[in-house]
C-alpha cells in the first residue's frame, strides 16, 4: 500500500489535464454565452463531466500527511460549489432566465457590492442587537433553569418531558405576539430568539449534567465534595458536549427567529423586513445578496461556536487527537 | 439494622413496609404523571397571574372609563373575559379553539380545522417528498464517494444556514410564473426537512459494523443485496428520529410559507390575520392548533417507529 507515492505522477498530471480542459471549456462556453443554442448546452455538458471527473479524481486521492488532508477536504467541496454556481451562471445567462425568478451568481455579486452599506445597517439591527441580545438571553436563562431544575428530581421528570414537547413545536409563531408586546424595533425579535433558543439549552443542559458517569461521582463523594463541587468540578465539565450541542443548534435556530420575526412588522431596517419589502418590489438579487449575508453569518456563527467547543471540550473523545 | 430502642414491631420498622395509600402515592411522586401535571398546573396558574398582571392597566382605563364604581374582583374578572387582551386567559384560548372548531363548518373559512387542513396537506406533501429526497441523497451519497466528499460537506454547512429566510422568495416567484396553491408552500416543507434525513439516513446506513459488513461480503451479497438486508434495517432507528425532526420542520416550513402571500388561508395566514387587527386570542387558538398538530404528527412518527420495530424484532 505504501510503496507506490499517493498522489502518483501520473495522477497529478491528469488532474491537471483535466482541470485545464475544464477551464478551456468553461472559457469557451461563456465565449458563445451571446449567441446561445445547442452549442452552449453541450459545452455546458461537458464542463459538468470534466468537472465532475476532477472531483471524482480528487477524492481517490489518499494523502498521507494531515495537512494535505485537510487542504483536500476544504478543495472537493469548493470545486463542487465553484462548479455548481458556474453552471447556475451559464444556465441562466444561457436560457435568458428573467433575472425576477432567478437572477445570475453574478448578478448577486454586484448587488451585494453595491449595497453594502445597506446590508451592514440590516445586518446590525438584525444580528448585532436582536440575535445577540435574544442569544445571550435566551440561552443563560435556559441554562439556569436547568441547574435549579437540576436540584429537585420531581420537577425534572415534570419538566423535561414538556421541554422536549416544546422544543419539536413550531415555536416561530409566538413572533407576532412579541411584536405586538414589546413594540416594532429589535426588542421583539430579541423576544422571539429568547423563548426558541430557551428549550434547546434546558433539555441538553438537563441531559448533559446526567452525563458524568456514577464511578466519577462516587469519587467526588469518597473526596467529601459539595454538590456545588462536584457541580463545578466534574459534571459541569462533562456536560459541556452537550451544552455546546445546544448552542450550535440555536446559532441557526436564533437567526431565523430574528429574520422571521421582521415579516410581522419591524422598523425599515433588518434583513427579514428587507426580504419581505424587495420580494414586493420584485427586486430579486436583493433578496439573494440579503441571503447569502444570512448565509454567510449562519455558518460562521456556527464556526466560531465549534471552534469554542474544541477549546473547551479538548479532552472529549470526538474532539481529541491520538 | 434497627437502632437501639426502636420496636421491631413499630409499623414501618420492617423492611420498608408501607400501607396501600402510602404506596400509590410514592409509586405516582416516582412516575411521570404527577410531577407533569403538577408543572402544568402551576404554568395555569402562572398564566391567569401574568393574565392580571399584563391587562391590569387596560382593564381598569375601561373601568374608569365606564365611570361606575367597581372593586378589585370586577377588574380581575374583566383581566380575564376582555375581548382583546394583552394576554388572553387560558379558558378563553380553549373557548375560541371549542367555537372555531365545533361550532362552525369544517369548510367554512371560519373554521379552525379549514385552516389547519390547509397547512396540514402541505406539511404532509412536503414531509414525504422531503424524506424520499433525504433517502435518495443519502443512498446516493452512501455509494459514491464523490458525493460524500463533495456534496456532504455541503448538506452538513446548509444546516448552519437560516434557511427559512429564502421562504418568501419561493412563494412570490413561483406564484409569479402561475404555480400556485399547495406545491410552493409544500416545496419549503421539503427543503427544511430534507436535511435532517439525509443527514440521519447517511449515519444510519454506515452504522452496520465491519464484521457484519464483511459478513454479508462472505455471503458475496452485492452491493443492493448488502444495502436492501443489512444497512436499511439497520438504518432505520435512525430514519425515524431523523422523521421526528423533519415533521417538526416541516409543519414550520408550511407556516412560515403562508406568511407573505397575503394571509388567504392556513395556520400562518390566521397567525398573521390576527397580528393585522389585534386579535390576540387569535393568535393564540392558532399557536395551539399548530403546537397540537406539531405534537400529533411527532406522535404519529412514534407510533410508526414503534410498530415498524416490534415487526423488524426489535427489543423495546
Amino acid at each position: 500500500m505504501s510503496a507506490a507515492p499517493n498522489p502518483s505522477p501520473a495522477t497529478l498530471a491528469n488532474l491537471l489535464l483535466t482541470g485545464l480542459l475544464a477551464l478551456g471549456v468553461l472559457a469557451a462556453a461563456f465565449a458563445v454565452l451571446a449567441s446561445g443554442g445547442w452549442l452552449l448546452l453541450i459545452l455546458a455538458l461537458l464542463f459538468w463531466a470534466l468537472a465532475w471527473r476532477l472531483t471524482a479524481a480528487l477524492s481517490a486521492i489518499e494523502p498521507s500527511s494531515r495537512g494535505a488532508r485537510t487542504a483536500l477536504a476544504i478543495l472537493i467541496p469548493a470545486l463542487f460549489g465553484a462548479t455548481l454556481l458556474l453552471l447556475w451562471e451559464l444556465a441562466v445567462r444561457g436560457l435568458a432566465v428573467p433575472s425576477i425568478l432567478l437572477p445570475p451568481p453574478s448578478a448577486i455579486g454586484e448587488t451585494i457590492a453595491a449595497t453594502t452599506s445597506l446590508l451592514w445597517a440590516d445586518f446590525v439591527q438584525t444580528v448585532l442587537k436582536a440575535v445577540l441580545a435574544g442569544y445571550a438571553m435566551g440561552c443563560g436563562a435556559g441554562f439556569i433553569t436547568a441547574l435549579l431544575v437540576d436540584r429537585s428530581p420531581f420537577m425534572k421528570r415534570g419538566l423535561l418531558p414538556i421541554a422536549n414537547l416544546m422544543s419539536a413545536l413550531p415555536i416561530i409563531g409566538v413572533a407576532p405576539i412579541m411584536v405586538m408586546w414589546f413594540g416594532f424595533d429589535w426588542s421583539s425579535k430579541a423576544a422571539v430568539v429568547v423563548v426558541m433558543t430557551f428549550f434547546p439549552m434546558l433539555v441538553n443542559t438537563v441531559a448533559g449534567l446526567d452525563a458524568a458517569g456514577s464511578m466519577e461521582r462516587d469519587l467526588m463523594r469518597t473526596y467529601g465534595a459539595s454538590p456545588g463541587q462536584s457541580l463545578l468540578k466534574l459534571r459541569l465539565p462533562a456536560a459541556m458536549p452537550f451544552i455546546f450541542n445546544a448552542l450550535k443548534i440555536n446559532t441557526t435556530l436564533a437567526l431565523i427567529g430574528a429574520i422571521v420575526a421582521e415579516f410581522f412588522g419591524t422598523p425599515i431596517v433588518g434583513m427579514g423586513f428587507r426580504i419581505s419589502a424587495e420580494i414586493g418590489r420584485m427586486n430579486t438579487p436583493m433578496v439573494w445578496a440579503e441571503i447569502a449575508v444570512a448565509a454567510l453569518v449562519g455558518s460562521l456563527s456556527y464556526g466560531l461556536v465549534a471552534l469554542l467547543e474544541r477549546r473547551v471540550t479538548f479532552w472529549h473523545p470526538s474532539v481529541r487527537r491520538d | 439494622m434497627t437502632e437501639a430502642g426502636a420496636p421491631i414491631a413499630e409499623p414501618g420498622a420492617g423492611i420498608g413496609y408501607q400501607g396501600p395509600l402510602r404506596r400509590l402515592g410514592t409509586r405516582l411522586a416516582a412516575g411521570r404523571t404527577v410531577p407533569i401535571l403538577t408543572v402544568l398546573a402551576a404554568i395555569v396558574v402562572l398564566w391567569y397571574a401574568a393574565a392580571i398582571g399584563m391587562n391590569f392597566a387596560t382593564e381598569t382605563a375601561k373601568l374608569d372609563r365606564a365611570a361606575a364604581p367597581y372593586t378589585l374582583a370586577d377588574t380581575i374578572a374583566a383581566t380575564w373575559g376582555s375581548e382583546r387582551p394583552i394576554l388572553p386567559a387560558p379558558h378563553q384560548i380553549v373557548v375560541e379553539l371549542y367555537t372555531s372548531t365545533v361550532l362552525v363548518r369544517p369548510s367554512s373559512p371560519r373554521s379552525l380545522l379549514f385552516h389547519a387542513w390547509v397547512t396540514l396537506s402541505s406539511t404532509l406533501l412536503g414531509f414525504v417528498l422531503g424524506t424520499l429526497l433525504g433517502v435518495a441523497l443519502a443512498i446516493g451519497i452512501l455509494h459514491s464517494r464523490t458525493l460524500d466528499k463533495s456534496l456532504m460537506p455541503w448538506i452538513i454547512t446548509s444546516q448552519t444556514i437560516p434557511i427559512l429566510a429564502i421562504a418568501p422568495m419561493i412563494i412570490v416567484v413561483l406564484n409569479a410564473v402561475g404555480v400556485q396553491g399547495l406545491l410552493p408552500k409544500a416545496f419549503i416543507s421539503t427543503y427544511l426537512s430534507f436535511f435532517p434525513v439525509t443527514v440521519g439516513m447517511v449515519k444510519g446506513l454506515r452504522s452496520p459494523d465491519r464484521m457484519l459488513i464483511d459478513l454479508m461480503h462472505t455471503y458475496s451479497a452485492s452491493r443492493s443485496q448488502t444495502l436492501v438486508k443489512l444497512r436499511w434495517p439497520a438504518s432505520m432507528p435512525f430514519l425515524f428520529t431523523s422523521m421526528k425532526v423533519g415533521v417538526a420542520a416541516a409543519l414550520v416550513g408550511a407556516i412560515v410559507g403562508e406568511l407573505p402571500t397575503g394571509a388567504v388561508a392556513g395556520l400562518g395566514a390566521r397567525l398573521l390575520a390576527g397580528s393585522y387587527y389585534g386579535q390576540t386570542i387569535q393568535i393564540w387558538s392558532a399557536l395551539f392548533a399548530a403546537a397540537f398538530m406539531a405534537g400529533i404528527l411527532v406522535w404519529l412518527v412514534g407510533l410508526a417507529e414503534t410498530a415498524s420495530l416490534k415487526r423488524m424484532g426489535a427489543k423495546r
